[in-house]
């Protein structure tokens, strides 16, 4: 497929070459001078420079195509925004993916209805919090478009549904358990499936159920 | 009245002050404490010292209940974005944003942004003063 790159840093490099390997034409586009001239020299006429956020510039690297898929990678979150709501509402592309380097602007990308964010930051605290489970919740996946969310909730000793089968819990609304991990094992839920302490279990969660399943699984934050 | 200009350079300062002269309360916005110089030694408006998609600095100028704002920072992308968050998120009633690059004026004022291109209205004015001081060589070509 035809992909637009915009921002030739290490995310946009990197991803260029991966992109290139899979057999996929791309335009990379990057706008500082000595950037440009190092980029050109490893990926050639993949290259373009210039200003993203410039419709012309946009359009020479074929945006009007459109392409497939386009990648707002720049460090500047306004940039990515601006990127991808042009590409989006300008020129009809169907998946725009926006990098967001500072995570307090995530919700303007959400207002803005860029949906489809990468943030690094929180990434990794999604990875720390799963190494640490503070809350007892782990927030591991946002489907924001089906609004749905994959969550991850540690089973306590004193958690009130410790002992109890799977099948005669009452949970929220909106949620399902997928699977229990636990020794070292997953299973999939059953309705015979008991919890215990120390399971490790993978749910499904509809638009803001999060905090309920936390609390009929956990009981109420202390 | 309430206005918030986010952005004091140039622009947004002189701006500020005729609004302020127009018996507006105007609260400014800058990242750098040195654009309150702009403002004269005695501003007596508000003043906060911020970026504008801070959504914190915005809510200490007052933008909840604020009935105007001026965007107007160095940054074409930084406006265009800071005039659709106060839009859609805060419900600001009147925004006017600036904006460099007529091709980004335009593309964002179809689409519901109240854009001011300095830029496209001094191509406009160039060419317009030129036009008329040559009539007669327009004619004859």
């Amino acid at each position: 497929m035809y992909i637009i790159v915009a921002g030739g840093g290490k995310v946009g490099s990197n991803s260029t070459r991966s992109l290139l390997q899979m057999g996929h034409e791309v335009t990379l586009i990057e706008q500082r001078p000595d950037r440009f001239a190092r980029l050109e020299e490893e990926f050639g006429p993949v290259v373009m420079r210039g200003d993203a956020t410039e419709i012309s510039v946009l359009e020479r690297a074929g945006i009007a195509r459109p392409p497939e898929l386009l990648l707002a990678v720049t460090g500047d979150d306004e940039d990515n925004l601006v990127i991808s709501q042009i590409a989006k509402e300008g020129y009809g592309v169907d998946k725009a993916i926006a990098r967001v380097n500072d995570p307090r602007n995530q919700p303007h990308f959400d207002l803005l209805g860029v949906r489809q964010t990468v943030c690094a930051t929180t990434s990794i605290l999604g990875l720390v919090e799963h190494e640490v489970p503070e809350h007892g919740l782990v927030r591991l996946l946002q489907l924001q478009e089906e609004g749905l969310e994959v969550v991850e909730v540690q089973i306590e000793s004193n958690s009130p549904v410790a002992g109890s089968r799977v099948g005669g819990l009452k949970l929220p609304e909106g949620s399902r358990l997928i699977s229990v991990f636990r020794h070292g094992r997953t299973e999939l839920v059953e309705p015979s499936t008991v919890m215990r302490p120390g399971d490790q279990v993978l749910a499904v969660v509809q638009n803001d159920a999060a905090l309920d399943l936390r609390k009929a699984l956990l009981g109420a934050p202390k | 009245m309430k206005a918030v200009v986010i952005g004091c350079g140039r622009v947004g300062s002189a701006v500020a002050k005729g609004l302020l002269a127009d018996g507006w309360d105007v609260t400014a916005v800058d990242e750098t404490e040195d654009a309150l110089m702009r403002l004269g030694p005695t501003w007596p408006g508000g003043f906060v010292i911020g970026h504008g998609l801070d959504t914190s600095v915005l809510e200490q100028a007052g933008i909840e209940d604020t009935d105007a704002a001026v965007v107007a920072t160095d940054g074409d992308n930084t406006n265009v974005v800071l005039g659709q968050v106060l839009q859609k998120r805060y419900g600001t009633r009147t925004v006017v944003v600036r904006v460099l690059d007529p091709a980004r004026a335009k593309f964002y004022a179809d689409r519901g942004l109240n854009t001011v291109c300095p830029t496209q209205t001094a191509i406009s004015t160039l060419l317009e003063t030129v036009q008329k001081s040559a009539p007669e060589r327009a004619e004859a070509s």
